[in-house]
Order: structure tokens, then C-alpha cells, then sequence
């Protein structure tokens, strides 16, 4: 059974079995976050080794670049401590939130 | 169906005997007074061929549970058996095996939950778990362990929900009496085989995820209603069983109750003392009758009231202390089931007796009939819950 956000307790299986595989990634984990990696392409070398210290396999490459994935990155800030090179440096969620919506409140 | 001649069994038997009669395909347990004689007998079953049942003998009853959630979420049929703090070490993998909705069907000998130590009966060892979504059936004589085994485990597989088949440690445990036990194809044929769903090593599926604020509250709903529904299923099993059985089982007892004015209403094996009680006031032109409980959980609220409603005096005896509540869990549900009838309702007077396996005894029935006449014709109570057979000084 697919389940889908919002779906009321009669059409949800039974005491929360899963039997449909790999439904994890449809948990967004990032909502959690707090702080966020942002990445500097200018300075990123591509080690990998963001990618390799990844504790939620967030660090993904996409046409030969590193990039974060959001949906599934909680912001614990690994990545940003190891970089060699500094170019990922964590930022605060409410202040990208401010900058994106001009308000220091959440719509 | 006739029943087969009756044999001498105990409580702890007659439980093993239906379990073998059950063929469950996993037992996990582990031994605690007075439960023992249960796993015991059932062990030299396994021992002896008679069942073949994967009987895990595990190093503590949190283990026997699990072990029991692991096998039940395979789509087998499992059983098992525990009593007072083996109850309260497995308690928190009781209430995961009713959340993931696995029918296992459990025998407690109920004990008392220490300390100072104490092995003898009282029901507060399932008064613990008593909200943890499992149905909760108690029992009065080894006759009715052998026969609500059976029930319970049809009705638990048929609504994919847990049982617990309460009998009285050592009062019924280990008291040997005539049960009649079911021919084997009789019993094959009552319970038929078993049918998991989408439970199967084939299949695999996840048991037990993480389940958050955005799904955890309608996973409870599902139980909520689940133990709502049970009750129009356990009708129709209790309603099966006794024509096949050739018995007379309901949700609840009622012996004498009728026609009565004063009313005791009791679980377990008291409620055979206080049935003489009745038959000796009856004799003198008291209209007395008595309820015995059989299910708990679910609790039939509306049947309790219509049954009770006539009733100018009610006793409710608990066998469990709710330290620091108004009365124990017997007298606060059965109370509150009365508040919504209209007009007159029954006085109510509640009891907690038999702590520990202190003696109930037939001068104590004769006690509360006393207090309840002197309510019903309408003197003020004195007390609304008390102990009886304590020795206050």
C-alpha cells in the first residue's frame, strides 16, 4: 500500500507496517534542520570528502559538481567541518528564511 | 458436539491442553510462579511429540514477548504464559505486540506484583497492562481456562489483536477439578488455520518503523476502533463455541441476577464463593444476584448498564489497589458506565479484597450483602470504597 501524506487512520495499513520497500527517502529529514550547508563552487575542489563524511548521504554529485540535498540533510555540520578547503559554511535557517520572505517570521 | 468424559486438570493444565489442542507453531516462555505449570506441562507436550510447536525457552519474559512479537510478525500462531513481575518485565513489549497488531494469545496465573515479596493471587499484575490494546478475558475455573484458550486465540486471530486468558494464581492454577475437554478435530475445525495477511518470509515488510506526531495518532485510532469492533466478534465466537461446546459462555455471567435487588459484581474465581453467598440468601427471600466479569478489554459498557441498571445496590470488588485513585479499576469503570442512566441510579459500593491471596470467604460475601441492604433501603453510606478482609485494628 502507497502511503501518502494526509491519508486518514482507515486507509493506512494496519499498525504501521511498511510493504511497500524503500519508502525512507519519503521522509524529508531536512525539515529538522536548523542550520544549512551552503557550498562556495568557487572554492570546491570536488575531494569528496563531504560526500564521504555524509552521516544521511545527503552529498550528492550531480553533472560533476557537489551538491547538497536538502530534503534529507538535517544540518549537523560535518561536512562544513571537515572541507579542507572551507568552501561550505553553515547558515542559519531563520536568517535564510528572513533573506527569502523579508520577515524575520515564517509565513 | 459432545464433550469427551471429564479428566481431572488443573488450571495450568487445562491452559497447556488447550495450547497443544491449538498447535501453535511458536511458544516462547519463561517459568514464574505460579505460571510454571503452565509452560511445564506444556514443554513435556513438545517433549513427548504430541505437538510440534517451536518451544523457545528464553533467559527472561522482555525476551519471551519479543520473542513472540518476531514469530508473530513471521504469520505464525504463537502462545505463551506469565504471571505478576514476569508480566511487568515484558510489559513494554506487551503494548508493541498489540500496536503492531499481532494476535498472540497469552495465559496469566495472576499473581500479585511485589513487594515485600509475595507470589499468592490478586489481579494487579494485569491491571498493569490493562491499557495496552491486548483483550483481557477473565476466567473462573480450569473448565473455562481450557475453553476461553480456544476463544481467545479465534477472536485474536480473527481481529488481529492479543489476548490474555487471566485464571487466579494457584486458586485456579493449581486446583485440580473435572474438565471436559474437546475432541481434537473439533477443536481443528473451530479455530481452522490460521491466516496472516500479507505476513509471510516471502514478502518481506517492516514491522515497527518510526511512526511520528504525523501518523502515530491514527495508528491508535486503528486500535481504538479495533477494540470496539472485537466485541460484535467476540459474540459471534462465544455464540459458536457454545453450540459446539454445548456451554453457556457470555461476555459476562449473570447468576440470579434478574430479579435481584442487591448485586456483587466480581472476576476470577470469587465469584464461586459468592454464589453460594447468593444461594444462601436467596434461601432467606434476599434478592441477591451476582455478575461476573469475563471480559474486561474490551470493556462492554453498554451491556454492563442494562444488566445492572434494575439493581437498587451494587458492590463492585476489586482484586487490585489503585494506590491514591477514588476505588480500583473495576469500581471506576463500572461506576461510570452507570452515570449515564437516566432517573434513579444504583448505589454503588466498591471493595478491594484478596491482596496478595488473602482468603475471601463466604462471612465476607455476607459482609457486603449486609452494607448493600442497609444502602438500599436508604441509609446514608458510611464509606464509598473500602477494604474488606484486612485487618484494620
Amino acid at each position: 500500500m502507497q502511503i501518502k501524506p494526509g491519508l486518514p487512520w482507515k486507509e493506512l495499513p494496519l499498525g504501521g507496517v511498511i510493504d511497500v520497500p524503500g519508502s525512507s527517502v519519503e521522509f524529508h529529514t531536512g525539515d529538522w534542520r536548523s542550520s544549512r550547508p551552503v557550498i562556495d563552487l568557487n572554492k570546491c575542489t570536488g575531494c569528496m570528502l563531504c560526500w564521504l563524511n555524509c552521516p544521511d548521504n545527503a552529498i550528492k554529485i550531480k553533472n560533476g559538481k557537489v551538491e547538497i540535498d536538502y530534503d534529507h540533510c538535517k544540518g549537523c555540520g560535518l561536512c562544513a567541518s571537515v572541507c579542507p578547503v572551507k568552501a561550505i559554511s553553515m547558515r542559519r535557517e531563520a536568517l535564510e528564511e528572513e533573506e527569502r520572505h523579508g520577515s524575520k517570521h515564517k509565513p | 458436539m459432545k464433550h469427551e468424559k471429564p479428566l481431572p486438570a488443573t488450571g495450568a493444565l487445562a491452559a497447556a491442553t488447550a495450547m497443544k489442542q491449538a498447535k501453535p507453531d511458536v511458544v516462547a516462555a519463561y517459568p514464574i510462579t505460579p505460571q510454571t505449570p503452565i509452560i511445564e506441562a506444556f514443554s513435556k507436550f513438545v517433549a513427548n511429540g504430541d505437538v510440534n510447536t517451536e518451544l523457545i525457552l528464553v533467559e527472561s519474559e522482555h525476551s519471551a514477548m519479543s520473542a513472540c512479537v518476531g514469530a508473530s510478525a513471521t504469520g505464525a500462531r504463537v502462545m505463551t504464559a506469565t504471571a505478576a513481575n514476569g508480566l511487568a518485565l515484558m510489559s513494554e513489549i506487551v503494548f508493541i505486540a498489540a500496536s503492531l497488531r499481532l494476535p498472540i494469545v497469552m495465559n496469566i496465573a495472576s499473581r500479585a506484583l511485589s513487594g515485600p515479596i509475595n507470589i499468592h493471587c490478586d489481579h494487579s499484575d494485569v491491571m498493569l497492562v490493562r491499557d495496552s490494546g491486548w483483550i483481557q478475558v477473565f476466567v473462573e475455573n480450569p473448565q473455562e481456562v481450557y475453553d476461553y484458550n480456544l476463544i481467545a486465540l479465534k477472536i485474536a486471530e480473527n481481529m488481529k489483536i492479543p489476548a490474555m486468558v487471566i485464571q487466579d494464581g494457584f486458586i485456579t492454577s493449581h486446583c485440580l477439578e473435572p474438565v471436559r475437554f474437546l475432541p481434537q478435530q473439533v477443536v481443528d475445525n473451530f479455530l481452522g488455520v490460521y491466516n496472516p495477511g500479507n505476513h509471510s518470509l516471502l514478502n518481506p515488510i517492516t514491522f515497527g518503523p518510526l511512526d511520528l506526531y504525523d501518523y502515530y495518532f491514527e495508528h491508535k485510532r486503528q486500535q481504538l476502533q479495533a477494540l470496539e469492533d472485537s466485541k460484535q466478534v467476540i459474540k459471534q465466537v462465544l455464540k459458536e463455541y457454545n453450540n459446539l461446546a454445548g456451554t453457556n459462555y457470555n461476555i459476562f455471567e449473570t447468576y440470579k441476577l434478574e430479579d435481584a435487588e442487591l448485586g456483587v459484581v466480581v472476576a476470577g474465581s470469587t465469584a464461586g464463593t459468592l454464589k453460594h453467598v447468593v444461594n444462601v440468601l436467596r434461601d432467606k427471600g434476599v434478592k441477591a444476584g451476582l455478575l461476573k466479569l469475563g471480559f474486561f478489554r474490551p470493556f462492554f459498557q453498554e451491556e454492563l448498564k442494562q444488566a445492572l441498571k434494575h439493581l437498587k445496590a451494587i458492590a463492585i470488588l476489586d482484586r487490585s489497589a489503585s494506590f491514591g485513585a477514588f476505588g480500583s479499576a473495576f469500581y471506576n469503570e463500572i461506576k461510570s458506565a452507570l452515570y449515564d442512566l437516566p432517573g434513579e441510579k444504583p448505589k454503588v459500593l466498591g471493595y478491594i479484597y484478596g491482596l496478595g491471596g488473602r482468603d475471601f470467604l463466604i462471612q465476607h460475601g455476607f459482609e457486603i450483602f449486609n452494607e448493600l441492604q442497609k444502602i438500599a433501603t436508604g441509609a446514608e453510606p458510611v464509606f464509598r470504597v473500602r477494604c474488606i478482609g484486612v485487618r484494620e485494628g
